[in-house]
């Protein structure tokens, strides 16, 4: 096998399409690109689930009258609250956290947004049992227990609301690799279609390979490669855009919300950990579209 | 080296068959002609021989190769052993003479200092030398031809299929190239070669093989195009 003359092949043939190949490399890319986002979600969703596991509290949120009056809660019903919490099954601490210090602690989450600051009030921040379960999905037994009692304002279940942005998540993570899959798709079209149209416009070379007795691999792998090589290109594409993506846009619009530690920040090195799949994913695909292609559609 | 028993060659759309019943034999070294009107099934022999087609019935042997049997595998192989030549000389116009040449050897994998030591040599042989830098553009009729049988027999194959190769050229070139086909054959290697050319097959008084709607109706050793025609 003459890798020179396999790959001085490649060249001119990428050369000779070179629009189809541009449109090639595009459509690959930008599959890529969208896949590369998704895969971005899952890994933000998995470090978040990480992060949280195990901080899930239950917050039972107190009157405003208790909040107002009762800093230690030594009086009832504050005092009898915290004895039954501590009593139910399954509670594993109790901190009680009164109207001066839950204002402390939104002062320090909130702190990268200082209008948000300047507009809240201590007197809005009720007093607050947070409670810590064993099994931080039995959330509704509390809720069952305490919702309603005197002095209780209502149970607020932080899982629930995790649920919901982690749902708002997934549905971005489906929506980017849906998109990829129709991209895919349409990126598989075009491979299968370069490479008929390179095969077309080399078919004199083609059928002189073949009369000399060139090996099916010998005709064949130049179109194989110029498939693989223009998916790499888009794959290097993709990951560039990526990188892009992060620097000059995700960045700017989660500053605040990953300085405050709600979401964990997407750095580059989980771009670089996405990556080897995007290029894995371009060359299995590219490969298999040509290979396919020319075994159905080019008689060589 | 060429043997076909009671060959038969139907294409689907067809009913009549384009080969029926052949039976030949040809020797090493042999320069045989096949003629016969179009559509008489020179064609369809030729490419029966290269495994571009497959026979409906009977045996095709070149060389060693039982063709009609032999798996795809194997078939760049029975290639390789024979030389083709077309009448439209089938050249790359990008190439020049030397890398049309140099072409049919990169394509089989054969090392680049082979190539540089025998593309010169076959030049030569057919007298290019010279000329190596030229794009086939640049050449005339006969000398395009002959770089196609450059290329042809670069490999030294066993076999040289040419089909109507002074199809063509005017009568002058014509003889050159046969002149250069005889010098080919005179190495050892069998020449096969269709051709209407009337002048050509009664002037080189070789085999003629005759073909008619599929049969094979004349075999003579030392024949002529036509009798009485």
């Amino acid at each position: 096998m003459r890798t020179s003359f396999v790959f001085s092949e490649v060249i001119t043939g990428l050369r000779r399409n070179v629009t189809m190949t541009i449109a090639m490399i595009l459509t690959t890319a930008i599959s890529l690109g969208l896949l590369g986002g998704g895969l971005l979600v899952v890994r933000m969703v998995d470090k978040m689930q990480a992060n949280y596991a195990g901080k899930l509290e239950v917050s039972v949120l107190l009157t405003n009258d208790v909040s107002a009056n009762d800093k230690d809660c030594t009086q009832q019903p504050c005092a009898g609250l915290r004895s039954d919490l501590e009593a139910t099954s399954g509670v594993e601490s109790v901190v009680y956290q009164n109207r001066d210090e839950g204002f402390e602690r939104f002062k320090r989450i909130f702190e990268a947004q200082p209008e948000l600051l300047k507009l809240a009030r201590p007197e809005a921040i009720p007093a607050t049992f947070r409670v810590k379960l064993e099994d931080p999905e039995r959330t509704d037994v509390i809720k069952q227990a305490f919702e309603g009692k005197p002095g209780v304002k209502g149970v607020d279940d932080q899982g629930k609301f995790l649920e919901r942005f982690f749902e708002g998540l997934n549905g971005m993570r489906d929506v980017a690799l849906i998109l990829a899959l129709i991209q895919a798709f349409a990126a598989l079209l075009l491979i299968s279609n370069t490479i008929q149209v390179s095969a077309f416009t080399r078919r004199v070379e083609v059928g002189i390979m073949r009369l000399v007795g060139a090996t099916r691999w010998y005709t064949q792998l130049p179109f194989l490669i110029e498939a693989v090589v223009a998916g790499i290109i888009g794959s290097v594409t993709a990951v560039g855009g990526l990188v892009l993506f992060k620097a000059f846009f995700l960045d700017r619009i989660t500053r605040n919300l990953t300085e405050s530690g709600i979401i964990p920040p997407i750095g580059y090195l989980d771009i670089l950990i996405v990556s080897p799949w995007l290029f894995l994913v371009a060359i299995v695909i590219s490969a298999t579209t040509g290979y396919v292609t020319l075994r159905l559609y080019v008689r060589l | 080296m060429i043997r076909l028993e009671h060959v038969s060659k139907v294409y689907k759309t067809s009913t009549r068959p384009a080969l029926d019943d052949v039976s030949v034999e040809m020797e090493k070294g042999e320069f045989v002609f096949l003629i016969g009107p179009s559509g008489s099934g020179k064609s369809t022999f030729l490419r029966l021989l290269l495994r571009e087609e497959v026979p409906t019935r009977g045996r095709v042997y070149v060389s060693n190769f039982d063709v009609a049997k032999m798996s795809r595998r194997r078939v760049p192989r029975l290639r390789q052993s024979i030389g083709c030549v077309f009448q439209d000389f089938r050249l790359l116009p990008t190439k020049t003479v030397a890398e049309n040449v140099a072409f049919a050897l990169e394509v089989i994998g054969k090392p680049r200092n082979t190539i540089v030591k025998v593309v010169p040599e076959v030049l030569q042989l057919v007298g290019l030398d010279g000329k190596e830098d030229r794009f086939p553009t640049e050449l005339s009729g006969g000398e395009q031809q002959r770089v196609a049988i450059a290329r042809a027999f670069v490999n030294r194959p066993l076999v040289l299929i040419a089909d109507e190769p002074t199809g063509n050229l005017d009568p002058d070139t014509s003889q050159d190239i046969m002149l250069l086909l005889e010098r080919i054959n005179r190495t050892g290697t069998t020449v096969i070669m269709a051709t209407h050319d009337h002048g050509i097959v009664d002037s080189m008084r070789r085999r003629v093989v005759e073909l008619s709607y599929g049969k094979v109706v004349r075999d003579d050793a030392r024949g002529v195009y036509g009798v009485g025609r």
